[in-house]
């Protein structure tokens, strides 16, 4: 059984690389339990998100 | 093959760029001067654009570089794991209890969307960027700001593709702990 941290681990490394089938299958079984982890999925997701937002592309017109 | 590129192709990459380098060195005067540097050495066409790259991938690595340059100087240097240590490398660890789990439950953030159109909110989000260990902030500005892969990171900053991912890993954790205490632990009860 994955712990919390073990999760937070794969959550971000899921950003970064391709998570192997069994990393996968623990993962979800791991969300689908876990409040904390669920929200740490969406939040590290969001982060992603904010970052993109931090600089806007230079305007192309 | 050197293409030529406008003045006015480098200037929309300025504001980027600053704020790239205000990140990495924390005051905004030098930021300032790093990037004129950048922007007067691409202009005079050293380190000469191949084409092959972006152009803001280009200008990026002359910054990196200008950036490594003031490091240098400020005689700023300082190991990897010194600079951790100086932020407590256990912060990742101290999230966590012995048996695993959160040792504070991960709150629910309220209309995290919204926030994407405050300003207030990406004041808070540069805040907790700089609260991260140098090199930890600039893996994590390369990954997220400029997209890299981990292999090109890898090959810029000569890290490891391990370190590379604890880097990313502890950032994100530190950053996500750090806009819920900052931001949006404020916003829970409005």
């Amino acid at each position: 059984m994955l712990s919390c941290k073990d999760v937070s681990t794969l959550l971000s490394d899921r950003l970064d690389r391709k998570l192997s089938l069994r990393e996968r299958i623990s993962l979800r079984i791991h969300l689908a339990m876990c409040t904390g982890c669920s929200r740490v999925e969406r939040q590290l997701e969001f982060l992603r998100e904010a970052l993109s937002g931090l600089v806007k592309p230079p305007d192309r017109d | 093959m050197t293409e030529k590129i406008l003045p006015s192709e480098l200037a929309e990459h300025r504001p980027y760029l600053l704020k790239f380098a205000v990140l990495q060195v924390g005051r905004k005067e030098i930021a300032e001067d790093l990037v004129q540097e950048v922007l007067l050495a691409a202009l005079k066409g050293v380190d000469g654009f191949s084409g092959r790259s972006s152009v803001r991938t280009w200008l990026t690595a002359i910054l990196l570089n200008k950036v490594a340059d003031h490091r240098r100087l400020a005689a700023r240097e300082v190991s990897i794991e010194a600079q951790e240590q100086a932020l407590g490398t256990d912060s990742v660890e101290a999230m966590f209890q012995a048996n695993g789990r959160y040792a504070s439950m991960p709150q629910e953030w309220r209309s995290p969307e919204e926030s994407l159109t405050d300003k207030r909110f990406f004041d808070a989000l540069e805040a907790c960027l700089r609260r991260l260990s140098e090199l930890g902030k600039q893996v994590f500005l390369l990954r997220e700001l400029m997209g890299l892969s981990i292999e090109e990171i890898c090959k810029e900053l000569g890290v490891t593709t391990t370190n590379c991912h604890v880097l990313l890993h502890r950032g994100r954790m530190r950053l996500r702990s750090c806009l819920e205490d900052g931001w949006f632990a404020g916003r829970r009860d409005r």
